[in-house]
């Protein structure tokens, strides 16, 4: 399995892609802080790539990089070595490498001009997104067969996370105004891995507004040991459950 | 012989001071002395004469001043109202009362138990004293020309009922309000009824309620004052023609909060003035005709929160840098002025370089106006679709209202 896991993760760490987005995250993440006079507006920056470019590029990454490894991975199932022990070292591999070029790019950066607790909280999310999108991308690659519907299914399943998920807890606010809705948004939060981390970040952020009776609800929720535990215990049940519904698929999957 | 004249009546004038001076005498009250309490020194001290007091502790009861005579502590001598009664009532004119220590007032919402309490008088100075666990502070009621200066009042309790308000000034004429530090009290500077008056170099913060709260005082200043971390921050309401110069107001946080509520006041001047760090900033409602300039507004969750109900507000010169809104509103209607501000939100450009943007700046976005609405949208901040339908919105304003904009955003700070 170590073997495996060395190679994919070598295997990525060398291709130009990876480079690339490592580089472009270090420069952007060093320019938001580097030219921005205003401290807050470079966090704001760097909070929309965590948000938006990381799930999208890990999704988008992990999945051509699955469907590219076909012949890879047939090869191997071939040798004497559990399935099981296949499909998780090509996941560590992924995650390790596109956490580390997340790391390298935004959270060293991120650590030199933040050292506090929100510079600490926004490595951990971007980090945590990166894993879990590198298992939603498994997931959708390895239900389906064809390449170019993979592709599609990730890159819907990344506008749904990032965009419509959003939309709809809009349009459920609107409708049902009438309720008190602080606690349930809760719960909703964490359906979504993106939003859990923004509602986390935004916390340690917006600290003046989110005073409101909103954000005093959310605050005394995610301010308190309670819903950190409970925070990073979805974060990991976010890594944990694509993981092992695809290692479930994989298992019995006529390749 | 006209110069003989002049020294005559120089010589006149002298000898009725001298005689005025050695009229006036200085009555020494301490543990070692003749008068052991200060009520046996006021009983023989008449007009004009000077009570000093040596450092101890006089329970006094009820100390009523009822002559016009100085009153002065040497190294703080402690007034112990016992947890029972008012300290000082005064009730002549010209007092001064200078270098106490007032302790343990009783509590009373019938009768307003206070540190110190002026009925009615003219002139009379409240300086240099230190009041602990009283239940109002100094309190004044129908008084003219008064100079409250350099106090310390700090009151411990917890809840609103239990406690009075710092300095309370009710139907009163000429203040003056200087350099005093009030924490822990209901309101800090307490306001009704009070007219051409100053409040100066104040400290007001860790208040139950409010920092500053102002009611029916017309033609009112207040300068220079720190106004930080009070209950619900400072409110002025229903008053008239107040100006308010380079204050600061900062950490004023919760849903009900504000750094400064302005309800139903007309012709304000505010110039100067700090904001940062609260939940909102400015909250105004059925405020017409203030003019704000020079203001800044920092790290505040709102800068701005102008209900549809005031009008002739002008915003000029000022600087709205890091608030996560700058404006917020509840209606369509406005009819305000704003210019040649600086909003660090601002992404236009200047292509003459005169310094001003091309195009106009609007400091609402959409998404403060549905969140005015259904605050649990809170929920969404900084996400995707939320920045979306705020660009959106910039584009084609449809919810945010047409004519709140800055036609003349500033490129660098106003200031």
């Amino acid at each position: 399995m170590k073997k495996i896991i060395k190679y994919v993760t070598w295997d990525i760490l060398r291709n130009k892609i990876v480079l690339v987005y490592t580089v472009i995250l270090l420069i952007t993440s060093l320019s938001v802080f580097g030219l921005e006079d205003n401290a807050t507006k470079g966090l704001l920056s760097l909070l929309n790539i965590i948000l938006l470019i990381i799930p999208l590029v890990c999704i988008i990454f992990s999945t051509i990089y699955i469907y590219n490894s076909n012949e890879f991975i047939e090869l191997l199932v071939s040798q004497p070595l559990k399935r099981k022990t296949i499909w998780l070292s090509l996941y560590t591999g992924l995650a390790v490498s596109l956490s580390l070029s997340f790391f390298v790019g935004a959270g060293i950066p991120l650590l030199i001009y933040h050292p506090n607790i929100l510079g600490l909280l926004m490595c951990v999310v971007g980090v945590s997104l990166s894993i879990i999108f590198v298992g939603i991308a498994m997931l959708a690659a390895v239900k389906t067969r064809d390449k170019a519907k993979g592709i599609g299914v990730v890159i819907l399943l990344w506008l749904y996370f990032s965009l419509l998920f959003d939309g709809l807890v809009l349009f459920l606010l609107f409708q049902f105004a009438d309720y008190p809705l602080e606690k349930p948004m809760i719960a909703i939060s964490a359906l979504n891995p993106i939003d859990l981390g923004r509602v986390l970040i935004m916390l340690q952020m917006d600290v003046a507004a989110m005073l409101g009776y909103t954000g005093a609800v959310l605050k005394e929720f995610f301010g308190s040991t309670k819903g950190i535990i409970f925070a990073f215990i979805v974060l990991l049940f976010w890594i944990a459950m694509p993981l092992f519904l695809s290692l479930r698929k994989f298992k019995s999957k006529d390749l | 012989m006209g110069g003989y004249a002049e020294v005559r009546i120089c010589f006149t004038i002298l000898s009725l001071l001298f005689f005025y001076i050695v009229s006036a005498k200085t009555i020494l009250v301490g543990p070692t002395h003749v008068c052991k309490k200060i009520t046996a020194a006021l009983n023989i001290a008449s007009a004009g004469d000077t009570i000093l007091v040596e450092a101890g502790v006089y329970k006094e009861q009820n100390l009523v001043i009822n002559k016009s005579i100085v009153l002065k502590g040497i190294n703080f001598p402690v007034l112990d109202g016992e947890k029972k009664y008012q300290i000082i009532s005064i009730k002549a004119d010209a007092v001064v009362v200078d270098g106490f220590k007032i302790v343990h007032s009783g509590i009373s919402s019938l009768e307003d138990l206070s540190g110190i309490k002026i009925y009615g008088n003219r002139d009379v100075v409240i300086k240099n004293n230190k009041l602990e666990d009283t239940f109002f502070g100094i309190f004044t009621e129908n008084v003219l020309n008064c100079t409250i200066e350099n106090n310390q009042l700090t009151a411990f309790s917890k809840e609103e009922q239990q406690s009075g308000n710092g300095i309370h000034c009710w139907k009163s004429d000429s203040m003056r309000i200087i350099g005093n530090t009030i924490t822990g009290h209901r309101d800090g500077i307490y306001f009704e009824f009070v007219k051409n008056s100053v409040i100066w170099r104040n400290t007001s913060k860790d208040n139950i309620r409010y920092g500053l709260h102002f009611m029916f005082s017309n033609d009112d200043s207040y300068i220079c004052n720190i106004f930080s971390n009070n209950g619900s921050g400072v409110s002025v309401m229903f008053s008239n023609r107040i100006k308010m110069f380079n204050n600061f107001f900062e950490e004023n946080w919760g849903d009900a909060s504000h750094g400064i509520l302005l309800k139903e006041i007309s012709d304000g001047y505010m110039q100067g003035n700090y904001f940062a760090k609260n939940t909102s900033a400015i909250f105004m409602e059925g405020a017409s005709r203030i003019f704000m300039k020079y203001n800044t507004f920092e790290n505040n969750g709102w800068a701005l929160k102008i209900q549809a109900s005031c009008m002739d507000v002008v915003l000029e010169k000022n600087n709205f840098i890091g608030n996560t809104f700058d404006v917020g509103t509840n209606g369509s209607l406005m009819q305000n002025t704003i210019n040649n501000n600086y909003w660090d939100k601002y992404v236009g450009y200047d292509l003459n370089k005169d310094n001003i943007g091309d195009i106009p700046y609007r400091p609402v976005s959409m998404y403060s106006m549905i969140v005015e609405k259904y605050p649990s949208a809170m929920i969404l901040f900084r996400s995707f679709i939320t920045s979306l339908l705020d660009k959106t919105e910039k584009i084609i304003p449809s919810l945010t209202p047409e004519n709140l904009k800055d036609n003349r955003p500033m490129m660098k700070k106003a200031f």
